[in-house]
């Protein structure tokens, strides 16, 4: 085992970097990630190591990124885009969900596009508008695309470099709030499977499923439930699409009562189909309805009420306490 | 540094005016300004340098959560707000702040949104047809031609009468032309034919990435495919702003079609409070700009015109009690309620936002007197 304490930042970069060392096809795209190392540092040094030709600083145009790197992955590339902020993904969303979602079924399995885009998310950062949001759904809603975020810097360490690796379209949302705490990677292993959810917290009382920015405050959440003798078990969904339903059915059958949180409006949710599908597949051991925890329907808010907006550990324990009333 | 042959320059970096046959057609309107108005673009400069200072020291105290500097870029815009006519509908990026105050916002309204108090601080009926800032890249351009289409389909634009004829500006970066957008903008601009100027501020930077990577050819000459015409300014002068905008939007607005200009001048400082320009620019670069720094310039201008350290200590005066009136202001600016996220999102009653207002108000409620 080797372990290092990392920021998921520096962690991403390290996988980044890994990956092209191990293949020299993998090429990074987008705005400022050359010499300036991105706005959030994560392709820091990787300009200096690999060159101008593998780290493109370029033009300022989301859907000119996205649309070339699928050229580039038809030419044998494997394109790693950053797209600046989450609110900046929408010129590339035609390129993103007409083509490159599409293109692999409709090449019959002839060409396959390898392409990650990697998008910062999330709020916390008390930020401008379309600096903060959670656009997770819409592409967890378009087939063809797989969608996963990283809650920890091991696993933004090892994920990167799986869905580098994979030869699907992946939407990588990073949670930039956790860009910078620090964490234990163990570069010698994962020790988790790709496209797996994962119990990181045991539990008795109620299970918690959240993902990306919303796992750190879920398991804040757990340790001060315990405190008050209330036993949650929290679930870290890693995929979004697909998502793995057998740990979350598996703890619903020991607790009976499911909370979802995300920072994501609830409306037509990564919370509302984990909701319904445990709807369907735990019913019988369910004794509270699931319960969702999340933005709310509006625009992401002016910073100053971002608190007021984003779900926190009194929001979660107040639906914690909502299904235990059941 | 990126001044070409096409450049026009009215006003040498000297401050001494260029005869020539590039600036023949324009001498005439320039000479037609009274000291009083060529006084009033150096205030509007320097009073908006002063602010622009303040608001990065509120930002660096922790008052603002960002700021977005428009230090250097006076010229080019103070000239090109005061060829507008007021009848004119303006759609700014995010830093056209001096452009605002003209058309009446106040420039604490700027920093509310800086503050984190609201996305949208003014209502552009009451600012004289400025519109929202545009935070997503290029967006506006295409916002500025349908408008620009409107005033067509409506007649309020190309009947002869430049006085009640409205034309629209639409303001970009050198970064932005790289965006799909803008050439859908330009493209329906041209096929309408539609009373737009566009008026790129070429800073020479996007964040960290140089002009060079947006375009290879000046970028003026952009427009030229798509039948639209367009010049090259220097700028950092604010008579060729001002005297270039001016002829072009009276030819637009007299039903001539769009037109295109490309100011360059140059971002003196960070893109905002939260880059670090020293990691991907030289001092050279910065030396040279600094040398035509465009206050400089019409501060000689004007002096050789007579103005004397009277005129000069009172704009100096001016900035500084704008500045102390802008930071009272702005720290005694109130919180919003949590309430106003549900406010506006929609303009006729919503039941997601009447159940999650109710639901907050409740919970927050829930909270008064019981606190730990
Ligand atoms: C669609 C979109 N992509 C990315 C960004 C992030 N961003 C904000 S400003 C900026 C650079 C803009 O450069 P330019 O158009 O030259 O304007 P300047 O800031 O220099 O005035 C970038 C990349 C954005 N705001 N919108
Ligand atoms: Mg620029």
């Amino acid at each position: 085992m080797t372990i290092e304490t990392l920021s998921m930042a520096k962690a991403i970069n390290n996988g980044l970097r890994a990956a092209m060392k191990a293949d020299e096809k993998v090429i990074l795209m987008g705005e400022d990630i050359g010499p300036l190392g991105g706005v959030f540092r994560v392709t820091e040094g990787l300009h200096a190591e690999f060159g101008g030709n593998r780290v493109l600083d370029t033009p300022l145009a989301e859907s000119g990124i996205v649309g070339t790197a699928i050229g580039l992955a038809m030419r044998g590339y494997r394109p790693v885009c950053e797209i600046q902020f989450d609110g900046f993904i929408f010129p590339a969303f035609d390129q993103i969900v007409t083509q490159l979602a599409k293109l692999t079924a409709r090449h019959q399995g002839h060409q396959t596009f390898p392409v990650v885009i990697r998008v910062p998310f999330g709020g916390h950062i008390g930020a401008v508008e379309h600096h903060q949001e959670s656009p997770e759904a819409y592409f967890a809603h378009t087939a063809g695309l797989r969608v996963i975020s990283p809650s920890n810097p091991h696993d933004a360490y090892w994920m990167i470099q799986e869905a580098i690796a994979s030869n699907d379209p992946i939407m990588f949302f990073e949670p930039k709030s956790r860009y910078w705490p620090k964490g234990e990677v163990d570069l010698s292993a994962s020790g988790s499977p790709t496209y797996s959810s994962r119990v990181v917290r045991e539990g008795t009382g109620v299970t918690l499923v959240a993902y990306g920015p919303m796992v750190s405050m879920a398991l804040q959440a757990a340790e001060l439930a315990a405190e008050e003798g209330t036993s949650i078990e929290v679930i870290d969904l890693r995929s979004l699409s697909p998502i793995d339903y057998a740990p979350v059915v598996a703890s619903v059958q020991k607790t009976g009562r499911l909370v979802v949180a995300s920072e994501a409006p609830g409306n037509v949710s990564i919370a509302s189909e984990v909701a319904a599908t445990l709807a369907e597949r735990a019913f019988y051991s369910l004794e509270a309805p699931v319960l969702r925890v999340s933005g709310f329907d509006t625009p992401f808010p002016p910073a100053k009420l971002e608190a007021n907006y984003l779900p926190d550990v009194d929001r979660i324990l107040e639906a914690v306490d909502r299904s235990l009333a059941y | 540094m990126s001044y070409t042959d096409a450049t026009i320059q009215v006003l040498s970096p000297e401050g001494v005016i260029v005869e020539n046959d590039t600036t023949a057609p324009y001498l005439p309107l320039v000479e037609k300004l009274s000291d009083a108005e060529l006084q009033e673009m150096h205030r509007q400069m320097v009073v908006i340098r002063r602010f622009d200072i303040e608001a990065g020291n509120l930002q660096r105290q922790g008052h603002l959560g960002i700021w977005i500097p428009s230090l250097g870029q006076e010229a080019a815009q103070v000239g090109s707000a005061t060829a507008s006519r007021p009848q004119d509908h303006i759609f700014p990026t995010y830093r056209e702040h001096v452009v605002g105050r003209m058309r009446g916002v106040d420039p604490v309204d700027t920093l509310r949104i800086w503050r984190g108090l609201t996305h949208g601080a003014w209502d552009p009926k009451v600012v004289n047809n400025f519109h929202l800032y545009a935070v997503v890249l290029g967006t506006q351009t295409l916002h500025a031609t349908g408008y620009a289409m409107g005033l067509t389909f409506d007649g309020a634009t190309g009947t002869g009468t430049p006085d009640t004829d409205a034309a629209v500006i639409a303001y970009l970066g050198d970064g932005a032309s790289s965006q799909g957008d803008v050439s859908e903008a330009l493209v329906f601009a041209a096929s309408y034919q539609a009373p737009i100027l566009f008026f790129l501020q070429n800073n020479h930077w996007a964040i960290s990435v140089p002009v060079t990577r947006q375009s290879r050819t000046p970028l003026y000459l952009r427009p030229s495919g798509f039948g639209i015409p367009g010049v090259q300014i220097d700028g950092n002068d604010v008579l060729a702003s001002y005297a270039v905008t001016r002829e072009n939007l009276e030819e637009t607005r007299a039903g001539g079609g769009p037109r295109f200009i490309e100011a360059l001048t140059y971002r003196m400082g960070a893109h905002t409070t939260s880059d670090d320009p020293t990691k991907y620019r030289d001092d050279a670069e910065l030396d040279f700009w600094t040398r035509h720094d465009p206050i400089a310039r019409f501060e000689a201008f004007l002096r050789a015109k007579g103005a004397g350290d009277d005129f000069f200590d009172s704009l100096t005066q001016e900035g500084e009690d704008l500045a102390a009136d802008v930071r009272a202001r702005t720290l005694a600016l109130p919180v919003p309620s949590s309430s106003a996220m549900f406010e506006h999102v929609y303009s006729e009653a919503h039941t997601l936002m009447q159940e999650q207002a109710a639901w907050l108000a409740a919970y927050e409620a829930s909270f008064e007197g019981g606190a730990a």
